[in-house]
């Protein structure tokens, strides 16, 4: 919570520009009070975060989002007979609303990867790639990348 | 530095470039979908890190650095709403579509795509 508070006043400064006393004081209160008027809609949060390890698991992302994107690009230019898109179930080992999601938003967010569905008993994520080379290629890249990784940190 | 600058200007301009070129291509509503909203996330990330640069004062980095991490947090939320609308909405798959093992799981979805 209070991690979340201290955040949020940080994005509030930068967005205005105002790093006066003043400024902090309010958007910490802002933030707070944001904070208490969402808390009916959230799940479940992490477990921990293990904060040493939050580097390591940035970088490998950023260097997805590249790989991805120019990958993603060869497939835009390249002719339709290349593609090779599938909807794909993968099991989760992950138990939480925050982990699920995360892991959600780190699919969709890599290039050529999009999350479609979670099914209700939450143990599946569906995935729509557009070139795989095959279900369980995919499966097997994903569990052993982000879920591992998310694993690492929130676990 | 102009030259980070422009350099930095043209490669988010080339993504969101392929992004378009991306969405026009592309046969199918969920493709689609996966090239234009990272690729354009990436482009605009780009684009605002040029313009960090380019001012290089702290108001303006600190602005553009939080308006990258809101657009990380946010395309992939609205990509997710869409694709699974669009799914639900039976939107077609492309003829090409190598499996759709959410189809299988749902007999009902199977039964009426």
């Amino acid at each position: 919570m209070i991690l979340e508070v201290v955040l949020l006043a940080l994005a509030w400064m930068a967005l205005t520009g105002d790093w006066s006393p003043a400024a902090a004081v309010f958007s910490l209160v802002l933030g707070w009070l944001l904070l208490r008027l969402a808390r009916p809609l959230g799940g479940e949060g992490f477990r921990r975060v293990r904060l040493a390890r939050l580097p390591g698991f940035l970088l490998f992302f950023l260097k997805e989002i590249v790989v991805a994107n120019l990958t993603v690009a060869a497939a835009v230019l390249a002719p339709s007979g290349r593609l090779r898109p599938a909807i794909v179930a993968i099991p989760l080992a992950l138990d939480r609303d925050a982990e699920i999601a995360l892991l959600a938003n780190l699919i969709t967010l890599t290039p050529g990867t999009l999350s479609l569905d979670v099914s209700p008993d939450r143990r599946t994520l569906y995935v729509h790639a557009m070139s795989t080379s095959g279900p369980d290629d995919l499966r097997r890249e994903i569990q052993q990348g982000f879920e591992r990784r998310i694993l690492e940190v929130f676990r | 530095m102009s030259l980070l600058v422009a350099l930095l200007l043209v490669l988010g301009a080339l993504f969101m470039l392929l992004a378009g070129v991306g969405l026009v291509r592309l046969p199918d509503l969920y493709l689609r979908m996966s090239a234009t909203s990272k690729a354009a996330t990436l482009g605009a990330s780009l684009v605002l890190l040029g313009a960090a640069v380019h001012f290089g004062t702290a108001a303006v980095a600190g602005r553009a650095v939080v308006i990258v991490v809101f657009l990380f947090l946010t395309a992939p939320v609205a990509a997710h709403a869409i694709g699974r609308a669009g799914y639900r909405r039976k939107s077609p798959l492309w003829s090409g579509t190598i499996v759709d093992e959410l189809a299988d799981a749902d007999p009902d979805r199977k039964e009426s795509a």
